[in-house]
């Protein structure tokens, strides 16, 4: 597996009137986890989303492996084929799972193998069953998700993403809609991701993570981008005045 | 007086002519599905033509009385030079009326759906036809189906209407019946019972599909 660059250059998003990313620039690594961190609302969601083109910025420039992703040139938007064709090697894990509720965890796996990739049936579900093996679900395949816990459902979702073996992983708060005994095995899954290779960017709440497994941490506010630095500068020697605040407010809140 | 043996024989003919009540409602029913997948297409369409078109034509068949519609549509086409049995004219009708109401539904079950089923599909590169067959349709499809087997219980209701245009269905063939024997209380019984049979095997049905969507 190869593992993919993104480059993200003075990226501009608005909604309407409300500006959500002001001038944000970030390298990401072939094969390093970049944790996003920063208060809720201040725009982590929509720059991840920005680097599948799920979210469509408005002038800067995302690019993986140095290709320009959305547009052909400023201005002038890809056409859909060719964009499919970026995403197929972008995995995306969302907060609310996203599982397909009519059909099983074996099936949601294989659905993106056998309509995108192109694979036969029978090949497409042994893949996806290696993808759930991997995940630890090896047991629970026929289940739909409703018959899984979060965290289950979870890890399906993260071996939906990593069945169509991509080269770059973004996840957002794949952990925060789950119950904390659950937290652990879903961060144990992207841990070993992380040790294969996988370039990930994670946007995240847990901080343990970040300590232990990224090889920088970004930290957003109001749309913009303050600072980006490994896990140990940014966590624990901040000189931005506003992480060492978002820090305060997350210690206060997290001890008793 | 109730008299047993006249409400009991009055089910024959009403049973006979409960095929023309059925007949409409399920033609009707499968006329507007076709038709209402359409508006609700044109609804959701990027297009604003057609867009308008659809919500003017919801708004419109939602406004008007099913028996106005039926009057207007029967008495409309024989003077524009078409000449359609009246069989027929009720069918369309009553398909054309419902389709306003199943766009609705469909609209309704499409907007259900969390964004982000169509987002994961989006992320893994699927385009925009895999995502609507196989992921929203099928959902927002049995998401569906107690409203329209609610909608076919309204349309055999409804369907009496069309007694207006001639059609011998269980309405207008007990009225035929309460005339010949003047014992209207035991054949408007009758019919309210077969009505009742027909509706009552719908909500079993209705109940049923409800039961085993809810995952
Ligand atoms: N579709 C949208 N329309 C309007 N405003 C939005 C939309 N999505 C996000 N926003 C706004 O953009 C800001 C950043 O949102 P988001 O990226 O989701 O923040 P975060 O993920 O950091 O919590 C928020 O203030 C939010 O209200
Ligand atoms: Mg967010």
């Amino acid at each position: 597996m190869q593992a993919s660059s993104v480059e993200i250059r003075k990226v501009n998003k608005f909604y309407g009137p409300f500006h959500a990313l002001k001038d944000v620039d970030l390298n990401i690594l072939p094969g390093k986890v970049t944790c996003l961190i920063g208060p809720s609302g201040s725009g982590k969601s929509t720059l991840l989303r920005c680097v599948n083109f799920l979210e469509e910025y408005d002038s800067g420039e995302v690019r993986i492996d140095g290709q320009l992703i959305g547009y052909d040139a400023p201005g002038k938007k890809m056409s859909g084929r060719k964009l499919r064709e970026m995403r197929r090697s972008i995995g995306m894990v969302f907060q609310q799972f996203n599982l397909w509720p009519h059909m099983t965890a074996l099936e949601n796996v294989a659905e993106g193998l056998i309509r995108v990739r192109g694979l036969p049936k029978a090949e497409a579900q042994e893949r996806a069953s290696a993808a759930l093996t991997k995940v630890g679900l090896a047991d629970k395949m026929q289940n739909h998700p409703s018959r899984l816990s979060g965290g289950q459902q979870q890890r399906v979702a993260i071996a939906r993403a990593i069945a169509m073996e991509p080269r770059l992983m973004l996840f957002d708060e794949p952990t925060s809609a789950l119950d904390p005994e659950l937290v652990g095995e879903v961060l144990n899954v992207m841990k070993t991701l992380a040790s294969e290779g996988m370039t990930m960017v994670v946007v995240t709440h847990e901080m343990g993570f970040a300590a232990h497994v990224a090889d920088q941490v970004a930290f957003m506010e109001k749309g913009e981008l303050v600072g980006c630095d490994t896990p140990s500068r940014i966590l624990h020697q901040p000189d931005d005045p506003r992480i060492q605040s978002f820090l305060r407010t997350y210690h206060e809140r997290n001890s008793f | 007086m109730f008299s047993l043996p006249v409400f009991l024989e009055s089910f024959g003919p009403l049973i006979w002519a409960a095929r023309y009540t059925l007949l409409i409602s399920f033609l009707g029913i499968g006329l507007g599905l076709v038709i209402g997948a359409l508006i609700c297409a044109a609804r959701l369409s990027p297009y604003i033509a057609l867009r308008r078109f659809a919500a003017v034509w919801v708004s419109f068949l939602r406004g008007v009385p099913l028996l106005v519609q039926l009057l207007v549509f029967y008495y409309t086409l024989p003077v524009i030079g078409i000449d359609v049995p009246a069989f027929v004219a009720a069918v369309v009708t009553v398909g054309i009326c419902a389709s306003a109401y199943i766009s609705e539904i469909w609209r309704g079950a499409i907007a259900a759906l969390p964004k982000g089923q169509s987002e994961a599909a989006t992320a893994i590169g699927m385009g925009p036809r895999d995502i609507w067959t196989r992921v929203i349709l099928p959902q927002a499809v049995t998401m569906s189906l107690p409203a329209l087997i609610n909608e076919l219980i309204l349309l055999v209701k409804a369907s009496s209407l069309v007694s207006v245009v001639g059609i011998l269905e269980i309405t207008r063939a007990s009225q035929a019946q309460a005339a010949t024997t003047f014992r209207p209380l035991e054949v408007y019984i009758a019919a309210a019972c077969i009505y009742l049979a027909i509706n009552l095997c719908l909500a079993v049905l209705g109940r049923y599909l409800e039961h085993r969507t809810a995952v």
